[in-house]
């Protein structure tokens, strides 16, 4: 029953905000689940501080690229690419922002916990602990975590766990 | 076990090559191909392949050394961006001619968009001007397989064979299955054939012919001919063809749309040459034909048949990338559906930017503000970036602006007080193309100023060594090649070294350069820019930090934005100055010197 999902994910920010990682991580974690999976993602000139999306197609898809008004999930690293690239989404879709303002979404100071966890750079994992533990993603966390374990540099292992674990601990869910 | 991994499309073909017994493999980078070599080094260390890997200093040099490779005999690969066959193109269009022993396989990352590149072209067309096979994959999983397929219909009919990825191929990621390499670990035999090698004019008739036939032959190879998704007979003699990842998106679309199933599509993975019997039947059994293709008319163009839809007939859009949502619109118009509901327009992203601290912004800061009536040719790199703030006026191909200072020269040679030429290149790109044009420049006497932003890297297409740096691909030390040796060498008098971070001093050898350009005995004067890229962070942990701050002097007059774009500076509005982005700022301590008020001061 698994295998019949289907899921369309969106990361977006900006160069340098670990949007490929993200993608990674969420990529490894499919396949972890047993399902197929296809990322596009950006690369070169446009990674130095500009606009950066990817996408992410978990099933039985064949092109990598979501077409507007396709993606179920929207990990939003930055508020400002809302005008960008919330074209993509479903109506339905659930949308996921690093920030501390509230607005027509799901929402949390990524940044924030990210440098109380020791560096800006792993907002990227809070977010995506944030979104998981919501349900809207295709795993589990604990599958989630698993990868982090095991594609993390040794170096900054602890750092993107204790990441991810503040993401999951947003809404106050008990944590292992 | 079955190993299946998480591949990027590059990394795919780079464990591809490993896995097909390839022994000999170099590459130039260049978005969107440059990880393949890297994935190749990795595979190789990971499987004890024996392969030689290299970094070569530009894409001619790295078709030339595969070439002479596979003529021994062994598997040999290239790998570079659409336009860097460009600069093979030399070695690329007679090794056709004289063909290859070992398998040989050309692997051009094309960039419809284009994303990264400075023209869209469709290297497929490349293959045909040619007359070589070239294969299209669709996915990562497909790239690779075909990595086989390329070596082994090029060993059969000794003629090197293209593999054409696009962007989306080459940075999609999928799950991969990989399987143990091949060791062929051939003796290399050379050999000698004169009239092959060498061929002479006398020789190239023959070859010609034998070329034909081998393109004849390949095209009437049933495994090439497109598989057929076939249609339930619903949409009478309508077929949609396509190709690469637009075959990709096709196919998702029409099964989002509940088409598929209901019209014939085909996937060509070669589109040249296109298998002869799909031709005929294509002709004879459908009347509605939509060729969905990235990024030239190829298919098209062989079809040759008045009722197909495509780039060239005006279908679908004649230059740009076909994202699923263009796609769509062709889709609807080609079967008569009702549009679409067209979501809102999106908003533009951000541009992108030098990064904070970037020696490059340094640099360009203060040529800019030496020479306020300069004109300043540069090249391709991050520094291109530089046109964010007024800081080059061209960019053409690379190594293409030190040829550029020798022509505005020229041009100006002779006029009352002419404009100071300032040249801008990075270290790689003169190592990859710059020279000849350097040694043209001193012989013809032309007198222009060059600067040579050393970072230590390849740092746009992410961070290759330079043969400058000694360290090769697979991390062993080489013999390094200096620059300030090269230009000795090229018969430079005027060279100088300066880490652009001190911009007092660097100003200073700029217009020292200027009076030596001005002067009777003048010529070309170069200013090496001196200091590491930091997107490697050791090198920003190593230097030392200032603490910047603005201070209660800003008037919010936005010099330090348009004119330097730091992304650690910001305007805040609502108080009309400029503020620190701590998180951004690498604390480097340039921009003090850059604000008119003396605001920025270290605390």
């Amino acid at each position: 029953m698994m295998k019949n999902i289907k899921q369309q994910i969106i990361v977006s920010g900006v160069g340098g905000q670990g949007v490929v990682f993200a993608t990674r991580v969420i990529a490894e974690a499919s396949m972890e689940a047993g399902l197929n999976v296809l990322t596009s993602e950006s690369h070169g000139m446009a990674m130095r501080g500009g606009t950066v999306v990817s996408h992410i197609k978990i099933g039985a898809f064949k092109s990598p690229l979501i077409r507007r008004g396709q993606a179920d999930v929207g990990l939003f690293l930055t508020p400002a690419n809302l005008g960008v690239h919330r074209d993509l989404m479903t109506k339905e879709g659930r949308i996921f922002v690093n920030t501390a303002s509230s607005g027509d979404y799901e929402h949390c100071d990524a940044t924030t916990l990210a440098k109380d966890a020791g560096a800006v750079v792993v907002a990227n994992l809070v977010l995506i602990g944030y979104a998981v533990q919501t349900d809207s993603l295709f795993c589990t966390a604990e599958l989630m975590k698993n990868v982090i374990r095991r594609i993390s540099q040794p170096k900054q292992l602890e750092l993107n766990l204790k990441a991810f674990r503040l993401g999951l601990g947003v809404n106050g869910t008990t944590q292992k | 076990m079955k190993d299946e991994r998480i591949l990027m499309g590059n990394e795919a073909m780079g464990r591809g090559l490993v896995e097909c017994g390839c022994e000999f493999f170099s590459a130039y980078p260049g978005t969107p191909s440059s990880e393949i070599l890297a994935a190749s080094v990795g595979f190789a260390k990971e499987t004890n392949a024996k392969m030689h890997l290299e970094w070569s200093v530009n894409e001619k040099v790295a078709y030339e050394g595969a070439l002479a490779s596979s003529y021994t005999g062994k598997r040999s690969a290239v790998a570079m961006k659409q336009v860097g066959l460009n600069v093979a193109a030399d070695p690329f269009m007679r090794s056709a001619y004289l063909g290859v022993k070992g398998g040989f396989v050309l692997v051009v990352a094309d960039d419809p968009g284009p994303h990264s590149s400075q023209t869209e072209q469709d290297s497929r067309f490349f293959a045909q001007f040619a007359k070589i096979p070239v294969l299209d994959p669709s996915s990562p999983a497909e790239s690779k397989a075909m990595v086989q397929t390329a070596f082994d219909l090029s060993e059969k009919y000794e003629i090197p064979v293209m593999l054409r990825p696009t962007t989306r191929v080459c940075h999609a990621r999928q799950n991969v299955s990989c399987d143990e390499p091949v060791f062929m670990e051939r003796t290399p035999r050379f050999e000698k054939d004169p009239g092959r090698w060498i061929a002479t004019p006398q020789f190239i008739p023959e070859l010609h012919r034998k070329l034909n036939e081998k393109i004849d032959d390949i095209s009437k190879l049933d495994d090439f001919r497109p598989r057929c998704f076939k249609g339930d007979g619903s949409r009478k003699a309508t077929c949609i063809i396509a190709s690469g990842v637009a075959f990709a998106c096709t196919y998702d679309l029409l099964e989002d749309m509940g088409l598929l199933g209901q019209i014939d599509l085909f996937q060509v993975t070669l589109p040249y040459p296109l298998q002869r019997n799909f031709i005929e039947q294509i002709r004879s059994g459908y009347d509605h034909i939509l060729i969905v293709e990235e990024t030239y008319p190829v298919i098209e163009a062989q079809l040759l048949d008045p009722r197909v839809q495509g780039r060239q007939s005006g279908r679908i859009p004649n230059r740009g990338e076909l994202t699923p949502d263009v796609i769509q619109g062709a889709l609807e118009k080609f079967l008569d559906l009702p549009a679409g509901e067209a979501p809102p327009a999106a908003a533009k992203g951000k541009r992108p930017a030098l990064c904070a601290g970037c020696p490059h912004r340094a640099a360009y800061y203060a040529i800019k503000t030496t020479f306020p009536r300069g004109i300043f040719p540069s090249d391709i790199g991050c520094y291109t970036l530089g046109m964010n703030f007024g800081a080059i006026d061209t960019c053409h191909c690379m190594g293409a602006c030190i040829s550029q200072g020798t022509g505005f020269y020229f041009a100006y040679a002779g006029q009352e007080d002419p404009p100071a030429i300032v040249v801008s290149i990075g270290d790689s790109t003169f190592f990859h193309a710059g020279i000849p044009g350097l040694i043209n420049a001193v012989f013809q006497k032309a007198k222009f100023i060059l600067v040579i932003l050393d970072n230590a890297t390849t740092a746009m297409t992410g961070n290759q060594p330079t043969p400058q740096v000694g360290i090769t691909a697979d991390g062993t030390p080489g013999k390094p090649v200096l620059i300030p040796d090269i230009l000795k060498g090229c018969g430079v008098e005027f060279i100088r070294e300066c880490d652009p971070y001190d911009m007092d001093d660097f100003s200073a050898h700029l217009r020292d350069a200027d009076r030596y350009c001005r002067s009777v005995e003048g010529g070309i004067a170069v200013v090496i820019s001196k200091h590491p890229c930091l997107l490697d962070r050791s090198i920003r942990d190593k230097q030392p930090v200032f603490e910047v701050e603005v201070t209660e002097d800003c008037t919010g007059c936005e010099e330090c934005l348009n004119e330097f774009e730091c992304p650690a500076l910001l305007l805040d509005k609502a108080e009309g100055r400029v503020v620190i982005d701590e998180n951004t700022c690498v604390g480097c301590g340039v921009c003090v010197s850059v604000c008119p008020m003396g605001a920025i001061t270290r605390k």
